[in-house]
């Protein structure tokens, strides 16, 4: 779109079929609905050159007309732009109330709207939004950030009074209403359209983890906390409502969804049973604050039991080579685990421990390059210089090559010492926020 | 709070604002292809470079009048690419960039 409305270059965007309604819905948000495309059959990625041929022979399955024909107008016919501006504009506006109508009706409507994760929600109306609304400082009208379902939408803006809503319909208690406003503050979306399905994670630090009751210890990460569950649950509502929608097909492509998406795994860290530093202290703040950081990407896990006196490090070994080379691991450790990591390979602190899952996570080049997402988005950087990428692209294709960065790995505490299970999570860490500037 | 059934309810739109949308023009579309210059643009996603060499071998085979120019995009698809763009509005006519989501 840049190409033909910037650089006045005629020019035709080939697309696979699937994404249809992305198509459509990315080119009005860009004020170009008419914008010339054509369709070929998903999948493109792992056809052999004849079997693309045929794609380029054949049809656009969405029109039945041949792909290259299509190509050869859209690069050469006038294009009709009459009503473009109605079409584009014909969003472009929230009403501040629903029309007034009955309970029942209402949750009909609300699902039928795609504004829920598809569960029953708490009906958001002007008591409970105030309710919400007096457990913050801050104005109504405020506003606190902008979000966008991936990089090549556009961003929508949210203000306190939106967070407060999708809090009530999450089932937020007033008192959780700081921690929601600070995930909203952040920007970052839990309901991302990558086509990889992946959630976010949420981790809470300082003194609000015990001022509201979230769970950190036995079964901190499941349904077993009201604070864990409806925090979480309402960064998820607020992600898909504040940036416009998440609706699979348009706004959500993940291809095979994400169960970790109802609350995106939000927990407080087990400070108190942890030996080692609190991650918000790692990323700045005091032990009195209050923080929470966020993760996204989140897909994969992969688990043990303990840290095994005779083969810990291969068994270590072997769960960071199951992740995908692309990913990045978040160690979240029962404090059993933590301290038989400081047992078995003297980590007394968590950077050591990270330096090293750096060392141990190898992989040959060849294997390394050949990875798809590697290819999507490291090759690319890689050709154009950008570093440790540039310097992995001249190892020889047996050489062993790191498969992370350092600052790619992190480490939480987490649990009730149960037991010595541990897990490393495939996710990537975005930021770390203030929850007391939303007190 | 419960309603009763026959009580309406006034709530609040869980939507956020979207941006203002301003209308944007595309570029004058080409007479013809015969004697141009069509940029294939690879986004370097999910094996788009094979798949826009096969569109290249098509005009070779339906058009050879059209010359085609291959060319990968500087980065990773997610990154805008200025020199790429004013290279083929500098030396092309048209261009065609896929297979991208």
């Amino acid at each position: 779109m840049t190409l033909d409305n910037k650089y006045g270059v005629p020019t035709v965007a080939l697309h696979t079929h699937v994404f249809e309604k992305v198509v459509e819905s990315v080119n009005r948000v860009h004020g170009m609905p008419r914008a010339p495309r054509a369709f070929v059959p998903q999948p493109v990625m792992g056809k052999t050159a004849e079997q693309l041929r045929a794609y380029v022979d054949g049809k656009d399955p969405l029109s039945g007309r041949p792909v290259m024909q299509e190509v050869i107008e859209g690069l050469t016919q006038p294009i009709d732009d009459s009503g473009v501006v109605s079409e584009i504009f014909a969003h472009a506006a929230t009403p501040r109330l629903v029309d007034a109508d009955s309970e029942e009706s209402l949750q009909q409507l609300f699902l039928e709207k795609n504004w829920t994760d598809k569960l029953p929600i708490v009906l958001p109306t002007e008591k409970r939004v105030k309710e919400m609304l007096a457990h913050t400082s801050h104005k109504a009208d405020e506003v606190v950030g902008h979000m966008r379902s991936t990089h090549f939408r556009e961003y929508w803006e949210y203000t306190v009074e939106k967070v407060a809503v999708n809090a009530v319909m999450a089932g937020a208690q007033p008192e959780y209403f700081p921690v929601i406003l600070a995930l909203a503050s952040t920007g970052v979306t839990a309901r991302g359209s990558t086509s990889s399905s992946a959630a976010a994670m949420v981790v809470v630090n300082g003194p609000i983890r015990n001022e509201i009751n979230m769970n950190s210890g036995t079964g901190a990460m499941g349904p077993f906390n009201h604070a864990n569950a409806t925090i979480g649950r309402a960064y998820g509502l607020l992600s898909q409502n504040g940036q416009g929608s998440s609706v699979p097909g348009v706004t959500y492509m993940g291809s095979q969804g994400n169960n970790y998406a109802y609350n995106n795994v939000t927990f407080a860290e087990n400070e108190e049973r942890s030996p080692w530093t609190p991650f918000h202290i790692e990323h700045g703040f005091k032990a009195s604050d209050s923080a929470v950081s966020v993760f996204t990407g989140c897909r994969s896990t992969a688990f043990t039991l303990g840290v095994r006196e005779k083969y810990w490090r291969e068994h270590v070994r072997s769960m960071l080579r199951g992740l995908d080379a692309h990913s990045q691991p978040t160690f979240l450790l029962d404090p059993i685990t933590a301290r038989q990591f400081i047992d078995r390979g003297g980590f007394d602190t968590k950077e050591k421990l990270i330096e090293w899952a750096y060392e141990n996570s190898l992989m040959a080049a060849k294997e390394y390059w050949d990875y798809q997402l590697i290819q999507n988005y490291i090759y690319p950087r890689a050709t154009f210089g950008e570093e440790p990428y540039a310097s992995k692209l001249k190892a020889a294709p047996d050489e062993m090559i790191h498969m992370f960065k350092p600052e790619e790995i992190h480490v939480v505490v987490v649990g009730g010492e149960t037991n010595g299970y541990w897990r490393i999570m495939d996710c990537n860490y975005q930021k770390t926020v203030s929850v007391d500037k939303w007190r | 709070m419960t309603a009763s059934a026959d009580e309406n309810l006034t709530v609040l739109n869980p939507v956020g604002y979207p941006p203002k949308i301003t209308p944007k023009a595309l570029a004058p579309r080409l007479d013809s292809l015969d004697g141009k210059t069509v940029y294939l643009v690879d986004p370097r996603f999910d094996d788009s470079g094979l798949f826009l060499r096969q569109v290249q071998s098509w005009f070779a085979d339906h058009m050879p009048t059209v010359k085609t120019k291959f060319v990968e995009m500087n980065n990773v698809y997610t990154k805008d690419d200025p020199q790429t763009w004013e290279k083929i509005k500098t030396d092309g006519d048209a261009a065609i960039i896929g297979v991208g989501h």
